[in-house]
């Protein structure tokens, strides 16, 4: 990989609820292929920021470009395009309860991308399939597992062909021995060169996935680097007194 | 065995009065539901303007008794130039009364999805339209199936009142019956028993949605 292309830039996001700031201006540039890890404590606004850069959230200030074209926020078009550009994993899956794991990922390729039913479908089998769920397409989300659920969601997103994946804490509301089979996915993801940001409290993606970890409090960006740089021994750095914390928890394995 | 003079009129009129119950009752529930599906959702996610207009229909419909409504209806417009048949005046007033209460239902049942639903469809490039039309509505149609389904089951007895603007269905058939042979209370309970099979059928049916319609475990669990 040499010489990667950007594809995504965020500059200088801001957004507040009410009086409180949440993000106090975060920028962030995103390579071809390149996987970013969000870490930091609760409240720091990890979440608010994936979220302001697909624009589930508004907000206030900042910019938002994909291949170096600022995206116009006021424009609806153009935010539906980035949406399908830029994909969200969810930390509850928000998988359409009232739709099968195969519906649940064709409805977004014929109502959104106006596949045919039948080249939706194909789609479909084909993504499940990928994530191990071949067998589990007439299910509804309120038959599958937790672990299950995530990956039906990640097979929904990655059918719209998304460019940069964007996941929220995706294994933090599984059950710990349903953690390994989402993260069996998500590694194999990055082995075909998806390009990522990942909020995650999870040290075996930490240290396994990331190029680059950034780690964020109180709505800023307060050290970044490669997971050496951050978290070699004897770095005396706030990601590394974080993480420790996280191994005393128990939450190393994986 | 044959049936005595008062039976050999009875019956007919009861049964020419739930034809036209019936033909009372299915495009006034059909219209209600329809109203109250395009009202709750504009008073949900309505601009503002519209939503205020449509909390004002239900407010109106809601909140005055149907019988003033069905006079208004009939007797009052023609003083605006505003004709109604006796039976266009009875459909009409249903289905506004009818459409108010169901679009209460479906307001309730669409601020109970949860807004992880919304954002999930958002995250795909869904449009504000096509996330509350393919996925909020259709698990909310399923939350308010049950309070839909009792609004119906209310509308086929106050059809009843149909007869106050002079359009004859059962209650009307059966009150011309019972005034001629002064036997009320023959009439009435066979008039009450014609509407018991019409709501036993209308449960019915409504079971068979029910089960159409159904999701494994939708409702009960929440993610
Ligand atoms: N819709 C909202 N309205 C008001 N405040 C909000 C809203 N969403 C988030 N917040 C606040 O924003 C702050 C940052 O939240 P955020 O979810 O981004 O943190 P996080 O870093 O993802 O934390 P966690 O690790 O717990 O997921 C929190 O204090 C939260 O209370
Ligand atoms: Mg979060």
């Amino acid at each position: 990989m040499t010489a990667a292309k950007t594809i995504l830039e965020v500059e200088g996001l801001h957004k507040s609820f009410g009086d409180n700031t949440i993000l106090k201006g975060v920028s962030l540039t995103l390579k071809e292929g390149e996987i970013k890890v969000l870490i930091g404590p609760s409240g720091g606004g990890k979440s608010t920021l994936l979220q302001c850069i697909n624009c589930l959230v508004t907000p206030e200030s900042g910019t938002i470009s994909l291949h170096g074209n600022t995206v116009n926020l006021e424009n609806k078009k153009e935010l539906y395009q980035l949406r399908q550009r830029v994909g969200m994993i969810f930390q509850e899956f928000n998988l359409f309860d009232h739709l099968t794991a195969l519906e649940n990922v064709t409805i977004a390729l014929r109502k959104v991308k106006n596949f045919s039913k039948v080249s939706a479908e194909k789609r479909a089998r084909l993504e499940l399939e990928q994530v191990g769920l071949g067998d589990k397409t007439d299910l509804y989300p309120a038959q599958l597992s937790g672990g299950q659920k995530q990956r039906v969601a990640i097979a929904r997103t990655l059918a719209m062909d998304p460019e940069v994946l964007l996941l929220d804490e995706p294994t933090s509301a599984l059950d710990p021995e349903l953690v390994g089979e989402v993260i069996a996915v998500i590694k194999a993801l990055a082995a075909k060169g998806m390009t990522m940001i990942m909020a995650t409290h999870q040290i075996s993606l930490i240290s396994g996935l990331a190029q680059n970890v950034l780690f964020m409090e109180n709505g800023v960006i307060a050290e970044q680097g490669s997971p050496k740089e951050l978290l070699g021994a004897g770095k005396q750095t706030r990601t590394q007194g974080f993480c420790d914390r996280l191994s005393d928890l128990g939450e190393g394995g994986s | 065995m044959e049936l005595s003079q008062f039976y050999q009129d009875l019956l007919p009129a009861l049964n020419k009065g739930v034809i036209m119950s019936i033909a009372l009752i299915i495009p006034s529930a059909l219209g209600g539901v329809c109203i109250g599906i395009a009202a709750g959702s504009l008073r949900t996610y309505g601009p503002k303007f519209i939503r205020k207009l449509c909390d004002g229909y239900a407010a109106v419909f809601r909140g005055t008794p149907l019988v003033i409504q069905l006079f208004v209806l009939y007797y009052g417009l023609p003083n605006l130039g505003i004709y109604f048949s006796p039976y266009g005046a009875a459909v009409t007033g249903f289905m506004l009364c009818s459409g108010a209460y169901q679009s209460e239902y479906v307001r309730g049942a669409l601020l109970s999805i949860k807004r992880g639903q919304y954002w999930g469809a958002q995250a795909l490039g869904f449009s504000s339209f096509q996330t509350v039309f393919w996925i909020i509505i259709p698990q909310a149609m399923r939350r308010a199936l049950h309070g839909c389904g009792n609004e119906i089951i209310y509308l086929i007895k106050y059809s009843s009142l149909a007869y106050i603007v002079t359009c004859m269905e059962l209650t009307g058939e059966g009150n011309t019956i019972a005034t001629e042979y002064f036997r009320f209370t023959e009439v009435f309970m066979m008039v009450g028993l014609y509407y018991l099979v019409l709501v036993s059928c209308a449960m019915l049916i409504l079971k068979k949605v029910e089960q159409w319609l159904h999701v494994p475990g939708f409702g009960h669990q929440e993610s």
